[in-house]
């Protein structure tokens, strides 16, 4: 099955998930769904045993491992990770529900496969996968190790500490992503709060920093893989990962107002028909 | 009374620096962290013979636990460190999301906690943490009383399983604590038994409750000392077995009464045996600047207040 099916049917959980608790965060999800399942998919080296079932452990050893640190577009994590078989599909239908794993923001506490930190206050996962970034060094596995964050949590200050600590401790085996949609809860990025240029910004504390569309395949597969050959070469690696809020569903792009609601039954019925079921709903 | 002779003066902070500098020799996976006190946490000896597990974070204490945590998830036993105010209250979020609810083994270690941190003042004296870390579900919190306890206590910590607060200070005290004294987190240590009065003392209190514990012997009273190192969990089956001999008690922190080891105590009476405590502590007041002595004697921490609070305590008992 190709990417595109793939994004297609995560999506359409998406949509969903969040319509089915009248709760979450859709927007940024749509926005990221072509990024995670590029990463899932096929570029990141997953643990798997001899069936080519992927295999989850905490410490992630020799595994390319994954951090969200804008942990409220967990929908889309939780439906990468379902469909790439680290828990079964069906349970998304708990999500945000009274004792389920997929907690509205990611956690550890419930054990969920595939998760390794809790994420939700912003501006934490980079410091967390810089740390990881050093514990493989230490144990000298040359995996890599990604993190998403939101542009709107670009504005949290750690986000600051932690790119002022990668470059010095040349924490080369890190790959960063910002979801560069311009919107946050308050309206755009540029009115709530100008992050100016963030490349140069990350250029001046010394990482490497490369664009991408993170909406287009074509530009995922050349900047991903153009990014995992500059690993290892004593720089941080960040990309400035542009993408379209509620992509995939037209009526909610182009504004931040699908940040966190959720669509009523008409709205889900006309976002279901942009997105064609290709592995089945769950 | 039993006697704690001592030969030797020293801080805690030195017995921290002393167990890291074992741990970093018997234990491969311990590594640690600093905010750009090396020297205040005495851990130069650790780095220089583990230079690779060592990593200097700069004045960036919330990246500090971030990393550590990531650090922790790899397998990896990393002692974050830095002054107590700077490891609880200004990075409270990232301990609570990183550490405690995700549960990570990360150990946040403090130096400089209270008030006899000394002449920095209030802006460092952190009187709070303690109430802070205890709030937190899945967070061990640890405050050892000397250098020997303090060395103890921070190879146990490394020990366990879990996120630990574990918080030491600056002032030089005497070494009292028996060297080969067993130290086991969450059991608590009675330092001298008695019938009239329980003394529950944490950190620098628990020297003071031993000078209060001679005062009171000499003026015909018997007080138990018992040395309570780890906040929580809390020994409640100790606390309890001796006010139920004494029938009433006094806690002694180097802390705010509001949210410390007396809250806690006063919750295990209330919910098991009622019997009347008073509390030393600081009472919802900031510090200053002063000498360590000088600012224990202003805000009444000194042996003298723990002899009037066992006497007060003593007057409330139902005759």
């Amino acid at each position: 099955m190709n990417l595109q099916d793939i994004a297609s049917q995560v999506r359409r959980d998406i949509v969903r998930m969040v319509h089915g608790v009248k709760s979450g965060h859709p927007g940024g999800s749509l926005g990221c769904t072509d990024l995670l399942v590029s990463l899932y998919f096929k570029h990141m080296e997953l643990k798997t045993d001899d069936q080519g079932q992927v295999v989850f452990d905490m410490e992630g050893n020799n595994e390319d491992v994954f951090f969200l640190s804008n942990g409220h577009i967990s929908p889309v994590l939780y439906s990468v990770l379902a469909h790439r078989g680290y828990f079964p599909v069906p349970e998304l239908a708990t999500f945000r529900k009274l004792d389920s794993r997929l907690q509205g923001h990611p956690a550890t506490a419930e054990h969920l496969p595939g998760i390794r930190i809790a994420s939700g206050s912003l501006g934490q996962g980079l410091s967390v996968a810089i740390g990881v970034a050093l514990g493989k060094k230490l144990k000298g596995d040359s995996h890599l190790v990604y993190v998403l964050m939101g542009d709107g949590e670009q504005q949290e200050g750690q986000i600051w500490e932690a790119a002022t600590f990668a470059p010095h401790h040349k924490v080369d085996n890190l790959i960063a992503f910002i979801d560069f949609n311009g919107q946050q809860i308050d309206g755009p990025t540029d009115k709530v709060m100008n992050n100016r240029d963030l490349g140069a910004k990350y250029e001046a504390f010394g990482w490497e920093v490369l664009h991408m569309d993170g909406n287009d395949y074509t530009s995922l597969d050349t900047v991903l893989t153009q990014a995992k050959g500059l690993a290892g070469q004593g720089k941080p690696i960040i990309i400035i990962t542009k993408t379209e809020m509620g992509q995939g569903v037209d009526f909610m792009m182009h504004t931040h107002k699908w940040h966190g609601t959720a669509p009523n039954d008409e709205q889900l019925a006309k976002a279901l028909a942009q997105l064609p079921e290709t592995l089945g709903d769950y | 009374m039993k006697q704690y002779p001592y030969t030797d003066k020293k801080d805690t902070r030195s017995g921290f620096g002393a167990g890291m500098t074992e741990l970093g020799r018997t234990n491969p996976d311990v590594v640690t962290l600093c905010a750009d006190l090396v020297g205040s946490l005495k851990i130069d000896t650790f780095i220089q013979e583990n230079p690779e597990r060592f990593f200097q974070c700069g004045i960036s204490e919330a990246n500090m636990i971030g990393v550590s945590a990531g650090l922790a998830i790899t397998g990896k036993i990393p002692f974050a460190t830095t002054f107590a105010n700077f490891g609880s209250s200004r990075v409270f979020d990232q301990i609570r999301q990183a550490v405690a609810y995700s549960n990570k083994n990360v150990k946040i270690a403090v130096s400089h906690a209270g008030l006899t941190l000394g002449e920095d003042g209030a802006t460092h004296q952190v009187l709070e943490d303690l109430a802070m870390m205890k709030a937190l579900p899945n967070m061990t919190v640890i405050n050892p009383c000397d250098y020997n306890q303090t060395k103890a206590a921070t190879i146990a910590s490394a020990n366990l399983e879990g996120p630990v607060y574990l918080r030491f200070g600056r002032p030089v005290i005497p070494v009292f604590i028996p060297e080969d004294m067993p130290f086991e987190i969450g059991k608590a240590i009675t330092l001298n038994e008695g019938t009239d009065v329980s003394i529950f003392a944490t950190g620098h209190l628990v020297w003071e409750a031993l000078q209060a514990c001679q005062i009171l012997e000499d003026e015909g009273i018997s007080a138990e000392i018992i040395n309570i190192h780890t906040i929580k969990p809390l020994d409640t089956e100790a606390i309890l077995a001796s006010v139920k001999k004494t029938g009433c008690c006094v806690s002694a922190e180097e802390h705010q009464i509001n949210g410390g080891l007396g809250e806690s105590i006063a919750h295990t009476l209330v919910t098991n045996y009622l019997a009347p405590q008073e509390f030393v502590g600081v009472k919802d007041t900031f510090g200053e600047s002063g000498t360590p002595d000088e600012l224990m004697e202003k805000y009444g921490l000194k042996a003298a207040s723990i002899v009037e609070a066992a006497k007060k305590a003593i007057s409330r008992k139902s005759k």
